[in-house]
């Protein structure tokens, strides 16, 4: 039987020529599937069928008027060929076991037999390919399925007799309606077949239909005219769900199946159905396609038609659960089992395919599969790269030290620009001397970080980003104001350069760039050109708009990898708040500033009250406080930098960094897109090749064969491209996180030493003040 | 801070003048009640008393208007702050200064300060309001209280053109000159060190707000990554908390001790500065009766020679009492002063020295931190 083969197919179809031990293990599961599916529904299913024969002679009696309303009639008693269908199932379930051993007889028809008991897959591959190879091949099913539901004991004499004429028509309907392929010629032809089989084998009927479901590429039609009629659900449902699950997974690329799928599942199949359908449409995602549909088609089988639909809501993320390697009761146990392995090895197949579903606003239930096997893929992956990152963190320690210092306006007005002398030590062996010297302008730096991001950006690293250009700050510069802002502002700046290159050169592979060591090493840097996109406010607002993008996309693609899914958010609450920290310790650096000036203001005020004072000692003691506060003054204005440079400008370091990594999310997000395009080209190929294949055009298929040969290249390497960078930035964003906690404690150790200094200080102060004080008589 | 002169009274008072105590402030609605606690001379009892800051107006005035003591106008009078109430405008909270901040502490500090001086006066603890006003449970009556020649704006319409009046006394002219010189810097160093302040406040905020910020930046989650990070959050949230603290007890100390001392300070200035205005009044005073009886008329003559002996001898009361006064309060404010400024340096230590221990167990906290 059709029916059954479809029902247990192995996860990986289309893998069957590439991988064939995991065909052999995902059919092991699926026939253990069978079995222990089988083996609770059956009883109840049984029951069913003795209420069935009535039904049925009234279905054959529809049957038998008009063909064209026959689908019609038919589908308004469904359970009635439900009926039908399940006995068959159940019987089928036993034998399946002989099917193999009447497949393995079957000499000529032995690879096809196989395959349709498995998946009619490689039939369908054939039949992609070559036309008449096709209907021998139809006729072989044709003749195996039979003798399978022979075999199964349901028909008994019945199949071979019955089932060829039906086959013959519709060959001899497919060449005539070789090109339009409308639906009544189909449905007549259904008709035909149910009429005869319904009389003497049932589920000759059914392999009949399914034949016409596969073989034709125009199964569609048949679907579209049962769509008026709710009930065609119940006939799908044992036929379709099984049927059209395996075709059109195979024939993923063909347009036509795609129609019918698309289409009609949404009325015929409702949403459950239509979501495995819709997996079906990505080549990877057939391992889903099959388990899924194992589950939906046994529950069908035992359960009544209208719990079908709710059952079917259920069995999809049940999947999802038993990828996570949660037993789950609803799915017989079986997925539970089995299902793990098979999706441990398909979790980033499917990972890819489900925002594809995605986006075609499909598919409701599949995501959280997809996203569970994902999840359950992240988890091994993880560990792996744990293992990755420890040794990494070993080599991670460069002996590499970089200061910049000394900065220096060169040249006047508004063509002056300032240089700073960059100082290496270190004793790596790349670099020629243990100490270099150079002297760059800030533009250098940034063309630097052009290269970089450029070079490395696209590979999911996380390009440390340099200080943005600051008009206002540098045009004071420039303009020759020598107050405390301009100093403050090139003091930052200095610093930031500073650990900007640090951060470079401590990234194991940035340090490796030619462009780096040049950098530090080379005399006379070529001019950097184009850094003006990166001015100030505007760089800033670029990320931000990068970022935006990226969210936007995500939204639609985060399902995909719960572990960059939960990332991203966490990247976006840290930039929230590390974005508040920041405004708080400015204004806490403004708020000390002020306190320094105040504090200066009342020592002198407190030096004139002691100069107007009388009293010789009190006078002597006022004056000795204006001093103290003098001292004060000084501490306090310290107190403002060490905020600034342990926090301000840490905080604004890692605003910018997020806003890097957000940049390898971004990265990670192209990749992907790029791949999703290859692929949708490479269906539209496909799709264009199948019409070539009717239209009988061998000129132009050998031509779209080649495109189809170089996209499906393309697509491996995209998919190859994508993981890598997803690799990367999983890796890049781990060591950020590692970098992150050690830059804050070292940062945070020399600010509590600063701290603890000045309260020494402090102390010393009044200790000093104290005896002066008393000493007022 | 407090100002003690027992041994100069005789005390009339049947308490105890330097342990008069505002215990507690009440809010009756917009009033504020000040309980006032102070100790009986005979025997270990208490008086406590409501008094809200009409009653204080009152003592005040009754302290102004005793036409009966000789050279009264010659008396540095405790300065009594200004009118606070609950909701008070911003512009009279900009006027307390000091005294405007925290839960009103600072405030019947003043009050305190202004009772114990009131009761440590030789001359103004005899009289019978203050005895009312510390030991009598009812409100002293609400009598309104008259504007009089005390009233710092009247004395504000003509005190520009009596203020550079030449004065006939020396010691009263340095006096004069001197207090207007501090007068001016104790203002600025008052306004100076309140800016301090409050600043120190606004960092202390600003610490705070720091340090919740950093424990909303605690992801949860076993991830070890995370977890250090975490800690690290908390631990600087810590660091931050404690800083807060300190720099909250540094603007108390400055607030408590220096800020208060110089507040006075400042309305003592004042105060010696209204008393000198008087006398310098009484002086233009003085000089135009002996003008009037030298022209006088000989109808007129005694008459005038009366007024011009009235006045002569008032003038030299005042002046008496005024050197007294202001040789008295010399040495007061120097102590004063001294004191404020050694219990802001005390404090201020204790401060610091808290604080530094504080860094030093975080600095070990930190340098405990260990992350691969």
């Amino acid at each position: 039987m059709a029916t059954s083969s479809e029902r247990s197919p192995p996860p990986f179809p289309d893998d069957q020529d590439v991988q064939d031990s995991e065909e052999v293990q995902g059919r092991e599961s699926d026939e253990d599937d069978g079995e222990d599916l089988f083996g609770s529904p059956s009883d109840p299913a049984l029951t069913q069928t003795d209420t069935s024969p009535e039904p049925i002679s009234d279905s054959s009696d529809l049957l038998m008027t008009p063909p064209d309303d026959i689908m019609k009639d038919l589908l308004i008693e469904p359970i009635s060929i439900q009926a039908e269908s399940k006995p068959v199932a159940e019987v089928i379930v036993e034998p399946s076991e002989e099917f193999d051993d009447l497949t393995n007889n079957i000499t000529a028809a032995a690879e096809v037999t196989e395959i349709s008991l498995d998946e009619p897959s490689d039939e369908f591959d054939i039949l992609g390919s070559e036309a008449e190879a096709q209907r021998e091949e139809v006729v072989v099913v044709a003749e195996v399925s039979p003798a399978a539901a022979a075999a199964a004991g349901g028909g008994g004499e019945v199949p071979t007799s019955v089932t060829e004429p039906p086959d013959e028509e519709m060959l001899d309907d497919v060449e005539q309606e070789d090109l339009e392929i409308s639906p009544a010629p189909i449905i007549n032809l259904g008709g035909e077949l149910f009429t005869s089989s319904t009389t003497t084998v049932p589920p000759a009927s059914e392999i009949t239909a399914d034949l016409l479901g596969d073989f034709l590429g125009e199964a569609p039609p048949i679907a579209e005219p049962k769509k008026a009629a709710p009930a065609a659900m119940d006939l799908f449902d044992d036929d379709g769900s099984d049927l059209f699950a395996d075709p059109h997974q195979i024939k993923s690329a063909k347009h036509p199946q795609r129609s019918l799928f698309e289409e009609p599942d949404e009325d015929l199949f409702a949403e459950p159905l239509g979501a495995i359908s819709k997996k079906t449409t990505s080549k990877e995602s057939k391992s889903v396609t099959i388990t899924a549909a194992g589950p939906l088609a046994d529950r069908s089988f035992a359960e009544p038609a209208d719990i079908f639909m709710e059952e079917a809501v259920v069995t999809a993320p049940s999947i999802s659960t038993s990828s996570s390697s949660i037993v789950d009761p609803k799915t017989n146990g079986v997925h539970a089992q089995e299902a793990t392995d098979l999706f441990a090895e398909a979790t980033v197949e499917l990972s890819l395919d489900s925002p594809q579903t995605e986006r075609k606003k499909e598919a409701m239930t599949k995501p959280p599969a997809a996203a569970a096997a994902a999840a359950a893929a992240s988890q091994q992956q993880a560990l792996e790269e744990l293992d990755e990152e420890e040794e990494e963190e070993q080599e991670d320690k460069f002996d590499i030290n970089i200061s910049v210092k000394d900065p220096e306006k060169i040249g006047d007005g508004m063509n002056a620009y300032m240089a700073y002398k960059v100082c290496t030590q270190t004793t790596l062996a790349m670099f020629h001397n243990k100490t270099l010297t150079v002297r760059r302008r800030f533009s250098d730096f940034l063309g630097l970080y052009e290269k970089l991001s450029e070079k490395h950006g696209p590979n999911g690293f996380i390009v440390p980003p340099p200080p943005e250009k600051n008009l206002l700050g540098m045009t004071k510069v420039k303009v020759g104001k020598e107050d405390s802002s301009s100093a403050d502002f090139l003091e930052r700046r200095r610093g930031a350069l500073e650990r900007y290159l640090q951060r470079v050169v401590n990234h194991p592979s940035l340090l490796q760039d030619p462009d780096v060591r040049e950098f530090l090493e080379r005399e006379e840097l070529p001019r950097a050109v184009s850094t003006q996109a990166l001015s100030g406010a505007g760089f800033l607002k670029m990320l931000n708009r990068a970022t935006d993008a990226v969210s936007k996309m995500t939204i639609k693609m985060n399902e995909s990898d719960a572990w960059f899914e939960e990332k991203l958010q966490e990247v976006e609450a840290a930039d929230q708040q590390f974005r508040k920290l920041h405004a708080l310790v400015e204004s806490l650096v403004v708020h000390r500033k002020e306190l320094s000036g105040n504090t200066a203001s009342f020592a002198k005020s407190t030096a004139m009250l002691g100069s107007a004072e009388d009293n010789t000692a009190l006078s002597r003691a006022l004056s000795q406080l204006a001093e103290v506060e003098d001292k004060m003054e000084q501490l306090h204005q310290d107190q403002a930098t060490a905020d600034t440079f342990n926090f301000a400008e840490l905080i604004a370091d890692y605003i910018r960094l997020l806003g890097a990594v957000r940049g390898s999310f971004d990265q990670r997000m192209k990749a992907w897109q790029r791949w999703q395009d290859a692929q949708t080209m490479l269906q539209k190929k496909r799709e264009a090749e199948a019409k070539l294949l009717w239209a009988n055009k061998p000129d132009k298929l050998q031509l779209v064969k080649e495109e189809i040969v170089e996209w499906e290249a393309k697509v491996t390497q995209y998919e190859r491209d994508f993981e890598r960078v997803s690799g990367t930035v999983r890796k890049e964003v781990l060591r950020f996180e590692k970098e992150k906690t050690k830059n804050f404690k070292t940062y945070i150790l020399k600010y509590l030493e600063s701290l603890l200094q000045s309260q020494q200080q402090l102390i010393k102060y009044w200790e000093a003040f104290l005896p002066e004080a008393k000493a007022i008589a | 801070m407090m100002m003690t002169e027992e041994n100069e009274v005789e005390s009339t008072l049947s308490v105890c003048g330097h342990n008069i105590q505002i215990a507690e402030v009440l809010k009756d609605g917009e009033m504020l009640s000040f309980l006032i606690v102070s100790q009986k001379l005979s025997g270990t009892g208490e008086y406590h008393v409501h008094r809200n800051y009409d009653d204080f107006e009152w003592l005040q005035h009754n302290l102004f208007c005793q036409e009966d003591v000789a050279g009264i106008q010659g008396v540095i009078f405790p300065p009594l702050p200004a009118k606070a109430q609950v909701n008070t405008a911003a512009k009279v909270m900009k006027q307390l200064g000091f005294l405007s901040l925290g839960e009103w502490q600072p405030y019947c500090k003043a009050l305190e300060v202004f009772l114990q001086q009131v009761a440590a006066h030789s001359i103004l603890s005899k009289n019978k309001a203050v005895e009312v006003f510390l030991t009598n449970p009812d409100s002293p009556g609400k009598q309104k209280v008259k504007k009089n020649i005390f009233n710092r704006l009247s004395q504000a319409v003509d005190g520009m053109r009596k203020e550079g009046h030449k004065d006939v006394d020396d010691f009263f002219q340095t006096a004069r000159d001197h207090n207007l010189v501090l007068t001016n810097c104790t203002k600025t160093v008052t306004e100076k060190l309140l800016e301090v302040v409050q600043t120190e406040q606004k960092i202390a905020v600003a610490c705070g707000h720091f340090s919740a910020a950093l424990l909303l930046c605690v992801e949860p989650g076993d991830d070890p990554n995370k977890q250090a990070f975490s800690k690290v959050c908390v631990k600087l949230s810590e660091v931050f908390e404690s800083m807060k603290k300190s720099t909250t007890g540094v603007s108390e100390n400055d607030v408590s001790t220096m800020g208060l001392g110089l507040d006075l300070e400042s309305r003592y200035q004042e105060a010696i500065k209204e008393m000198l205005f008087r006398r310098t009044c009484k002086l233009v005073e003085l000089e135009h009766a002996r003008r009037n009886a030298e022209k006088a008329k000989p109808v007129k003559k005694a008459a005038m020679e009366e007024l011009r002996k009235a006045a002569e001898t008032e003038f030299e009361d005042i002046s008496r009492v005024a050197k007294e006064e202001i040789t008295r309060f010399e040495a007061v404010r120097v102590k004063m002063l001294q004191q404020a400024m050694v219990q802001w340096c005390e404090k201020q230590l204790l401060t610091a020295k808290e604080c530094a221990d504080q860094f030093t167990q975080h600095l070990e906290v930190f340098r405990g931190m260990n992350f691969k």
